[in-house]
């Protein structure tokens, strides 16, 4: 194990945006905008944001943007909730979201809201608690959270709360760390946090933990990168992040950095990818790596960020 | 990009990605110049599904193709007939595309999409769910589909039950299976339905079942949860009850205005000073309820209207939901002897999370004394300033005092006398998980033996049926945590934890153990005796705070020297008055959110832990703020002066502090603590009279 490679991860996300000839990079092609996300915060979080040039990336954004008021996940594709929230992301790292029409924005996300409080990812009508944090921790960004019923929201969620303390996509759904981070965050950023029992699923969050230091999605899976992130922003919400042990996963998301050419991958010696060198990253950050600046664990952006957006006067 | 080993791409397998790649880019710019321009032929649409089989999660290619189903289907010239066969074309698209990957969030709606139009046959779903679900047991997409169809089918809970039955015989160690068999056993039990009338009935069968997994391999987790949900389903109380309260039942309560009451005959377990006019009445129940209000709780007293009195949910949140609730009884300024008479859920309106009523009524009376005001007293108020020193306490009950009398410590819990009855069969079924677990772990020294055992005791203790409130086993679940401890050092923590709340128990479990932390606090400055009752539970390495319900009385506490990094739960104690948490693992301020419920505490130690130390707060979310919009916006207009940059930095000081009233603060020892941010402390808190022990003018 070595330590963060940090200049070799800036290069290598430099680097992606380059490499548009690969078959990989075509496939992804639909999801630049989430890929915009993860390679810009990790830089902010690595504290290299200003090697980009902010203008150019967000004409790009605005370009993604429909009539709807809803973002595409990159030209030419239809607009969906989930770019939404990350063109709304790194609108908000760049302290840029004065470039957008916020009620345009907002009523894209309010209209997706169904009668029972969840909400759709898009007009086509797929129903996942993904959607619902999606949709209030965008709203939230926007400081207009009070244009959707909170109360049914938080109660949708609280319908996919499972046996064991977790949430799954839907009601019935199997818990899911992925879909346990959404739910918390959802439920953090309502101040709802009292419906989740913090001892039950705690203990199903840090029995993800497996030998090798890694986490974990669900039981008796393999370990991979992406957890640290989903599992360690619920643990941590809910306060209970000190029953796992954070020096084994700091090892562990060490052991996965490519550091010849940069970039983390889910698992040791596996290929690197954007998804997984921020999921990395802010999994450090997260277990106070030095040198990293910290993030928040509900609405997934630099702490900083955050705050100058929520405590301005 | 999931378990693709990491290698140096060779230069010829660049070359055919970059042409795979541009291919898949034609392909991809034809397909938007179609959708873009609205055009559904029969080429366009092939051209989609051919992109689909490339790439399934090309999401506007599926939106593309529920916009042609969409114009067929609009077609004056479609019948049932064409479009079924539209739509079964398109479930063979989705077939094919989950084929190439088993996971794709697109075709599996598309799939979902294309049913909900009520004219595909379902018959053929469970035959290739059963192919799919058989290649992969484990895919959380293959399951929600299972309960959408069967839902859609009309397919009774039986059969499902049956199927997760045989899945689980086919594999253990499938979780997916017995989480939805927990649903499923959940939703049969809540409908009563045939064969399931009772969870006597049910559960014994299921946890035969689940030991058969536990049995196979202690160590996959696969079964773990289950047999948790079982154990708690075994043991829950549907309905609550109340557990504790202060004042507690034949109690007499001594209510003093600001000046020492000497050689008085009443116990300092119960004499509160109070000059507000008014005293705390609290209850705690065995879970979280709503409703307890003026019309689910009367209050009879010589003198205060009960509808008069307002209850709160002691919850951190704005939630109207609580299992700790308080109001406030006004008393009048002359002196006063009275009985009071509560009545807690004799009507009904009380209920519990799981939805339903108080069916345990309660009712306690205790007896007050008021004795008045009287403003020319030249000393300042009791609680108002404490050295924390250990020379300053001493044992209770060593000297004169013990003619004094001191609480009954049975009368700390409400006495539940319609309880044991309910639980006769869980009593067995729970000596006989102990018995099981005992045989596991005499066969192999496993880490969920040790946890299951130790958790079955504690809940086997705490029942009514066994003696009083007597924790006979405390001693041996407390060695389990210890060996565990060892046995599984990266849940080190956890087991700490829940060390911490099984020793607090312990203490508080009879009164010679909870006498042995009873002090009497006098300095060298008061010259007379007249402090309540300080408990003392430093140095005990506690990590984690507890048994509340039994400290309900307590007016000063030190809690320092331990491992606290948090003190959930302790807004319980409405009648706390001084706190220290020096020397604890405490990170931020945000984990003081607890203390702005006790509107009574003036002096704070919080000296000599990590505040300021971390970048990452633990707490952050379970505080109230705007991030968590559980504040207003009014904090906007507060009128305390202090600036934007130091809100900015240090918001978490000051919507705590703001909130409290205290006079006595320490704070030195923790790496926030400097001159600069202690006189933003200083305007945050104008009731502050001493900082780090030095006078503030």
């Amino acid at each position: 194990m070595g330590e963060l490679a940090v200049d070799k991860h800036v290069q290598y996300i430099l680097s992606v945006e380059k490499r548009k000839d690969s078959f990989e990079s075509v496939v992804m092609d639909h999801l630049r905008m989430n890929g915009a996300y993860w390679g810009l915060t990790t830089l902010d979080l690595l504290g290299k944001l200003d090697t980009v040039d902010a203008d150019e990336v967000i004409s790009w954004i605005m370009k993604c943007q429909h009539e709807s008021g809803g973002f595409s996940g990159n030209i030419g594709h239809d607009p969906h909730i989930l770019y939404t929230v990350s063109a709304v992301q790194v609108l908000a790292l760049f302290n840029k979201l004065d470039v957008l029409d916020i009620d345009k924005v907002a009523t894209y996300i309010t209209g997706l809201q169904n009668e029972d409080g969840s909400f759709s990812g898009d007009i086509w009508g797929e129903v996942d608690t993904r959607f619902s944090y999606i949709a209030i921790c965008c709203l939230s960004i926007l400081r207009c959270l009070d244009r959707i019923n909170v109360e049914k929201a938080v109660n949708y969620i609280l319908s996919c709360k499972n046996l064991d303390g977790g949430f799954g996509c839907t009601p019935g759904g199997e818990s899911h760390a992925g879909q346990i981070f959404c739910c918390v965050g959802a439920l953090a950023i309502t101040g709802s946090l009292h419906h989740v029992d913090k001892d039950l699923l705690g203990w199903w969050l840090c029995e993800r933990q497996v030998k090798s230091g890694g986490l974990n999605g669900r039981p008796e899976k393999l370990p991979d990168v992406c957890y640290s992130w989903w599992v360690l922003t619920s643990l941590i919400m809910i306060d209970r992040v000190h029953w796992i042990d954070k020096e084994k996963l700091v090892k562990f998301i060490l052991n996965c950095q490519d550091v010849e050419n940069g970039g983390i991958s889910d698992r040791p010696d596996d290929a690197v990818d954007v998804f997984h060198t921020y999921f990395g990253v802010a999994g450090l950050s997260l277990l106070e790596y030095p040198g990293l600046k910290a993030i928040d664990p509900a609405y997934a952006l630099p702490v900083d960020v955050i705050n100058r957006i929520f405590f301005s006067r | 990009m999931h378990g693709r080993p990491r290698k140096a791409p060779k230069p010829e397998d660049e070359a055919a990605s970059a042409a795979k790649a541009q291919k898949l880019r034609a392909l991809q710019t034809q397909f938007f110049s179609y959708h873009h321009n609205k055009i559904y032929t029969k080429e366009a649409v092939e051209l989609s599904a051919k992109l689909l089989e490339i790439n399934p999660e090309s999401y506007t290619a599926w939106n593309y193709r529920k916009l042609a189903v969409e114009h067929y289907l609009s077609q004056p010239k479609s019948n049932s007939n064409s479009a079924k066969s539209i739509l079964d074309d398109e479930l063979r698209v989705v077939e094919s595309a989950l084929r190439q990957n088993f996971k794709s969030y697109g075709a599996w709606h598309h799939r979902k999409w294309v049913l909900s139009k009520g004219l595909s046959s379902i018959d053929h779903e469970l035959i290739l769910l059963d192919k799919f679900q058989k290649a992969d047991s484990r895919n959380f997409h293959a399951w929600n589909y299972r309960r959408f169809v069967a839902e859609l089918m009309n397919r009774s809970k039986q059969d499902e039950l049956k199927y997760t039955e045989d899945m689980i015989y086919t594999n253990f160690s499938n979780y997916s299976a017995w989480h939805n068999r927990s649903v499923l056993l959940s939703t049969l039990l809540e409908k009563k339905a045939e064969g399931f009338l009772s969870k006597e009935s049910v559960l014994p069968e299921e946890f035969e079942f689940i030991h058969q997994a536990i049995f196979t391999d202690p160590d996959d987790q696969s079964g773990w949860f289950y047999h948790l949900w079982l154990l708690d389903q075994t043991v829950k109380a549907d309905s609550s009850l109340l557990v504790s309260s202060w004042p507690a039942h034949g109690s007499d309560v001594l209510v003093l205005g600001d000046r020492c009451n000497n050689g008085s005959a009443f116990s300092p377990f119960t004499t509160l000073q109070s000059n507000s006019g008014s005293f705390p009445i609290v209850l705690y129940f065995n879970q979280s309820v709503e409703g307890v209000s003026s019309s689910t709780v009367t209050v009879e007293s010589g003198f205060n209207n009960s509808e008069d009195l307002v209850w709160k949910p002691l919850s951190l949140s704005n939630s109207q939901t609580a299992q700790v609730w308080v109001a406030h009884l006004k008393f009048p300024t002359s002196e006063l002897h009275s009985s009071v008479k509560v009545s807690v859920g004799h009507s009904k309106g009380i209920i519990s999370a799981s939805g339903s009523q108080n069916s345990y009524p309660s009712i306690f009376s205790f007896k007050v004394h008021v004795q008045p005001i009287e403003r020319d007293s030249s000393q300042g108020s009791v609680s108002e300033s404490i050295l924390w020193r250990g020379e300053n306490f001493k044992v209770y009950g060593t000297q004169s005092e013990e003619s004094i009398p001191i609480f009954s410590f049975d009368q700390l819990s409400m006495r539940n006398d319609h309880e044991p009855m309910a639980s006769n069969w869980c009593a067995e079924a729970l000596a006989k998980e102990i018995e099981c677990f005992r045989e596991l772990l005499s066969l192999m020294d496993c880490k969920i033996g040790k946890l299951t055992l130790a958790r079955s005791l504690m809940v086997y203790d705490a029942m009514s049926f066994s003696c009083a409130n007597k924790l006979v086993h405390s001693e041996e679940v407390l060695e389990l945590y210890s060996d565990l401890m060892k046995l599984d050092p990266s849940h080190y923590s956890y087991y700490k934890d829940e060390r911490s709340l099984v020793l607090l128990q312990q203490v508080t479990s009879s009164r010679e153990s909870l006498m042995k932390h009873c002090f009497q606090y006098k300095d060298s400055v008061s010259s007379t005796i007249c402090k309540p009752i300080c408990l003392r539970l430093n140095h005990l390495s506690l990590s984690r705070m507890g048994a509340f319900e039994k400290l309900l009385w307590v007016q000063i506490l030190d809690l320092s020297h331990n491992e606290l990094q948090s003190i959930e739960g302790l807004e319980a104690m409405q009648l706390l008055s001084c706190l220290s948490l020096r020397n604890n693992k405490l990170r931020s301020f945000t984990a003081l959110d607890p203390l702005r419920k006790l509107k009574l505490l003036r002096v704070l130690d919080i000296s000599y832990n990590q505040i300021g130390e971390h970048s990452i707060d633990t707490t952050r979310y379970l505080c109230s703020s705007p991030l968590s919009h559980s504040v207003g916006s009014e904090w906007n207009n507060d009128e305390t002066v202090i600036s934007d940059v130091a809100l900015i930095n240090h918001w978490e000081a000051f919507f705590i502090f703001k909130e409290l009233n205290l006079k006595q603060l320490d704070i030195v020892g923790n790496a926030i603590a400097d001159e600069k941010f202690n006189s933003i402390l200083v305007k945050v808190m104008p009731t502050l009279k001493q900082l780090d022990g030095e006078l503030l003018d």
